[in-house]
C-alpha cells in the first residue's frame, strides 16, 4: 500500500493531475509522459497494458488513454496524455515497455494521425496506405476517400519518427524485408486464416523468419459509428464484433453504460446474463475445436463440434430469437424473459455435453498426428503473454491467470465456485487443452446457477433517452477469447463522445510474429488455429 | 422448348418469386433452339445446377452460418454444394458472406475475375446487400452489387441456414433456366481476356523488362 502512495506522489511530482470524472484518471503532460510510463512499468510493476485508446479532445488536442494493471497486486491505473498541436501531434512511444503497445500505437496513428516518437514501424494498421486523412478526428471529411477499386500495393518500408532537440521530426525508413528474403503472402482470402487476415511471411526453406500481419480487411468503423448513435443504438454493433462472443460483448457494453448511469441491475438479470455468457463460451469453444481440427485435416471433429454447437444454439434461440447474433442484453436488463423450457433444456444439455467431451479426446486429443503437431509448437512465454496483453485461453495456457471473472468479478462470478484453468507449457497443445477444460468449468458454473435463478424483473426501469454524465468509464468481461473491454467517454450528450472496444484478438495477432519465428510454415496453421482470433473483432 | 426448373421435393408454387424465372424461360422460348442442342443443353444444365461448387469466402458473421450449412444438421451436400473450393479457379459461385469494406473491395473484385465462366454471385446478409447496419460507415461498401453483378440476394443478419438453402435453390433454378451452349459459355477472345487480366493487376506493358537471360 505504501508503494502505491509512493508511486502516486511521484506521478504528481511529474506534473500529473488527478481528474475524478467517471472512473478517474491521471492527466500527464506530454513532456513528462515517457518518464511517468517508465516509472509505472519499472517501479510500480504495472506490466499489463489493458487498453490503449486514441482520443480527439478537440481544443485540448489529440492524445491517448492508457489503462494499466499490475498483474501481481491487481492494481489498476489510468493515464491520459494529450498534445495540443493538432497538425503535428506526437507522443513518446511506449512499445518497448509493453509489447502490446506496438499495434495499438499503429492503430492510434492510423485513426488520429498521432506520431509516436521512437516507434519502429509506424505504418497504417487498418486503412489502405494511400488513405487520405485520419477518420477518427472530429473534423474528418468522409468525401476525401471514395471507394477506390485500384489494387492496393503493399508498403515495403517501415516508417519511424525521431525528434531533434529543436522540436523537429526526422522521418526514417527501414526496409521490412531484406532484398534476398523469400516472402510469401497468406491471405486475405485463405481458409486457414479464420477470416480476412493477411500475413506476409518471410521464409528460409520451410522455416518462418518473420511475419508481417496486415489487418483492416474487415475494418467497419464501428467505434466511429457509435459516436453518432444513441446509447441503445450502440448495442447492436457489439454483437457483430466477435460474433462468437455476442452475449459477452454486449454484456460488457451494457455493464459499462449501467456503471456510468449508476444503475444496479437485479440478481435475476445478473444470473441470466451469467448463464448466457457461459452458454456462449461453450458455443465458441466448440467452434474453436471444430475449426482447429478442420484446419489440421480432422474433418470428423468439425462435424462433432457443429453437432453439439447446434444444441447450444437451439437453447439460445428459444429464449432470444437469434441463433448466432442474439441481441439479447439491453441497458438495465435483458430483451425478454427466459423461455419456460429454458431450465429443462439447459439441464438436458449439461447431461449430454459432459460425456460428449470424451469423444473429442478419443478422436483428436490422443491422436498421434495431432499431438506431434501441437506439442511444443508456437511457445508463448508468460512474460510475453503479459507484455502483449494476450489474455484469454492463450494467456492461461502460458501460465498467466488472467481470467477477468477472477480478477474483477462481475455479475454472478463472485458467488459461484469454478476453477481457473492454467497450463505452464504455453504451446499449441496447452492452448487447445485450456479450451476443452473450460467447457467443463462453464458447465459447472451453469449447473450451480440454473436451479437458483432468483425471481424478479428481467428489465429495470430505464428512461427512453439515456444521457451519461461527463466522464470516462472502462469495464471488461471475460469474452470467449480474452478480456473484452469497453471504454466510454461521455461529454454529457445522448451520444457517446468516444467508444473504444478492447479487442481480444489484436494482442493475439501481435504475438504471432514472436511465437512463429523458426517454426515451420505448416505450423503457422496450427498456431493460428490455437490462438483463436476472430477477425471482425480485431478490425472493428 | 420446355425447361424443367423444378427442385426435387419442393413444388414450383412453394417458391415465392417465380416471375424472374418465367421471364427467363420466356426469353429462352422466344429465341428457340435446335432440338438436339436443346436436349443436350437441358442435360448440361441439370448436371451443372446439381453440382455448384462454392468458393470458401467469408469475411464475417454470415461465414459462420455458411459453415453451419456445411455441417451435418443443414448439410448442403444434399443439393450438391458440398465441394467448397479454396481456389477461385475451381469455384462456380461466390457466396459473399459478410461485410465488404473499402480495403477488401478490390480483393473481392479480383477473386471474382479469377473465377472461370459461367460464374455466379450470391449476396448473403444485410451487409453484402446494402451495407446493413454499417451503411453509414466511412469504410464499408454499401452493397456488393456496386462492384460485381449479383444473382441472388439472401436477406438476414445473418440469414438462417434455411434461408441460405432457399437462396441457393433459387440459384439452382436460375442455372436451370439458362442456355449453356452458345449462351453463357460464349467466352471472350483470348486477347480480350489478357487485356482484362492486365487491367486487373494494374500492370502496364512493362512485362518486357523482365530479364529472361537466365531462363532455360
Amino acid at each position: 500500500m505504501d508503494k502505491t502512495i509512493d508511486i502516486k506522489e511521484k506521478l504528481t511530482g511529474l506534473g500529473a493531475a488527478w481528474s475524478d470524472a467517471g472512473d478517474g484518471l491521471y492527466r500527464i503532460p506530454v513532456q513528462s509522459f515517457r518518464k511517468a510510463a517508465e516509472l509505472l512499468r519499472n517501479e510500480g510493476g504495472f506490466d499489463f497494458l489493458r487498453s490503449l485508446t486514441g482520443m480527439d479532445w478537440g481544443e485540448e488536442g489529440l492524445g491517448c488513454v492508457y489503462h494499466l494493471e499490475n498483474t501481481v497486486t491487481g492494481e489498476n491505473i489510468v493515464l491520459a496524455a494529450a498534445d495540443q498541436d493538432r497538425e503535428n501531434a506526437s507522443l513518446p512511444s511506449v512499445h518497448d515497455l509493453w509489447k502490446g503497445a506496438n499495434l495499438n500505437e499503429r492503430e492510434a496513428y492510423d485513426f488520429f494521425g498521432i506520431k509516436f516518437i521512437g516507434h519502429p514501424d509506424l505504418r497504417r494498421l487498418f486503412l489502405r496506405d494511400d488513405w487520405k486523412g485520419h477518420p477518427f478526428r472530429k473534423d474528418y471529411d468522409p468525401s476525401l476517400n471514395p471507394l477506390n477499386m485500384e489494387n492496393e500495393s503493399s508498403e515495403d518500408e517501415a516508417l519511424s519518427y525521431e525528434m531533434t532537440k529543436d522540436g523537429n521530426y526526422i522521418l526514417k525508413r527501414h526496409p521490412l524485408f531484406e532484398e534476398e528474403e523469400y516472402v510469401i503472402n497468406i491471405g486475405p482470402q485463405h481458409p486457414a486464416t479464420h477470416g480476412v487476415l493477411r500475413f506476409r511471411v518471410s521464409l528460409e526453406g520451410e522455416t518462418i523468419k518473420k511475419i508481417d500481419p496486415h489487418c483492416g480487411y474487415i475494418h467497419r468503423g464501428i467505434e466511429k459509428l457509435c459516436e453518432t448513435s444513441t446509447y441503445p443504438q450502440t448495442l447492436g454493433f457489439t454483437d457483430r464484433l466477435d460474433y462468437l462472443g455476442a452475449m459477452q460483448n454486449r454484456h460488457a457494453l451494457c455493464m459499462c453504460i449501467e456503471k456510468a448511469m449508476g444503475l444496479q441491475v437485479s440478481d435475476r438479470i445478473q444470473c441470466i446474463r451469467t448463464i448466457m455468457d457461459e452458454l456462449q463460451r461453450i458455443d465458441s469453444h466448440l467452434l474453436y475445436i471444430s475449426c482447429l481440427c478442420q484446419d489440421m485435416g480432422a474433418l470428423t471433429v468439425f462435424f462433432f463440434g457443429f453437432r453439439d454447437r447446434e444444441k447450444v444454439l437451439d437453447i439460445l434461440e428459444q429464449t432470444t430469437g437469434g441463433r448466432l447474433i442474439q441481441t439479447y442484453n439491453t441497458i438495465g436488463g435483458v430483451q425478454a424473459d427466459i423461455h419456460p423450457d429454458f431450465v429443462k433444456k439447459v439441464k438436458e444439455f449439461i447431461k449430454y455435453m459432459r460425456p460428449a467431451l470424451n469423444e473429442y479426446h478419443e478422436i483428436f486429443t490422443g491422436n498421434v498426428i495431432a499431438r506431434e503437431r501441437l506439442i511444443g509448437t508456437g511457445i508463448l512465454s508468460r512474460e510475453d503473454a503479459i507484455s502483449f496483453g494476450a489474455t484469454g485461453g492463450t494467456g492461461r495456457a502460458s501460465g498467466w491467470a488472467c481470467d477477468v471473472r477472477k480478477r474483477h468479478p462481475y455479475a454472478m462470478y463472485g458467488k459461484v465456485d469454478f476453477r481457473e484453468i492454467t497450463f505452464e507449457e504455453g504451446d499449441c497443445f496447452a492452448r487447445y487443452m485450456v479450451r476443452v477444460k473450460e467447457i467443463e468449468q462453464s458447465l459447472n458454473i451453469i449447473e450451480q446457477l440454473i436451479d437458483n435463478i432468483p425471481e424478479g424483473e428481467y428489465q429495470m426501469k430505464v428512461k427512453p433517452l439515456i444521457k451519461l454524465p461527463e466522464g470516462s468509464w472502462y469495464s471488461a468481461v471475460e469474452g470467449s477469447r480474452g478480456e473484452f473491454g469497453v471504454f466510454i467517454e461521455s461529454h454529457g450528450d445522448k451520444f457517446p463522445y468516444r467508444v473504444k472496444f478492447r479487442s481480444t484478438g489484436l494482442p493475439l495477432v501481435a504475438c504471432v510474429d514472436t511465437i512463429s519465428r523458426n517454426a515451420k510454415i505448416a505450423d503457422l496453421i496450427a498456431i493460428g488455429g490455437t490462438l483463436d482470433y476472430v477477425i471482425p473483432d480485431i478490425d472493428r | 422448348m420446355k425447361r424443367n426448373v423444378n427442385i426435387k421435393s419442393m413444388k414450383y408454387e412453394d417458391f415465392n418469386d417465380n416471375e424472374y424465372i418465367e421471364e427467363m424461360l420466356k426469353e429462352l422460348r422466344e429465341n428457340g433452339t435446335n432440338v438436339i442442342v436443346g436436349c443436350l443443353d437441358d442435360v448440361i444444365e441439370w448436371g451443372r445446377s446439381n453440382s455448384l461448387w462454392p468458393l470458401t469466402f467469408a469475411t464475417s458473421c454470415c461465414g459462420i452460418e455458411f459453415m453451419a450449412i456445411g455441417a451435418a444438421r443443414y448439410d448442403f451436400a444434399r443439393f450438391g454444394f458440398e465441394v467448397a473450393r479454396s481456389s477461385p479457379r475451381q469455384a462456380d459461385f461466390i457466396m459473399v458472406a459478410g461485410t465488404i469494406t473499402h480495403k477488401m473491395a478490390p480483393v473481392l473484385k479480383r477473386l471474382y475475375d479469377q473465377m472461370a465462366d459461367p460464374k455466379y454471385v450470391v449476396a448473403t446478409g444485410g451487409c453484402a446487400i446494402s451495407g446493413g447496419p454499417f451503411k453509414k460507415s466511412y469504410h464499408v461498401v454499401d452493397g456488393v452489387d456496386k462492384i460485381i453483378p449479383v444473382d441472388v440476394y439472401i436477406p438476414g443478419c445473418p440469414p438462417r441456414p434455411e434461408a441460405m438453402l432457399y437462396g441457393l435453390m433459387q440459384l439452382q433454378r436460375k442455372v436451370k433456366a439458362q442456355k449453356f451452349l452458345g449462351g453463357i459459355n460464349k467466352g471472350i477472345s483470348e486477347k480480350e481476356y489478357e487485356k482484362l487480366m492486365r487491367a486487373d493487376t494494374n500492370i502496364k506493358e512493362d512485362f518486357k523488362d523482365y530479364d529472361e537471360s537466365g531462363l532455360a
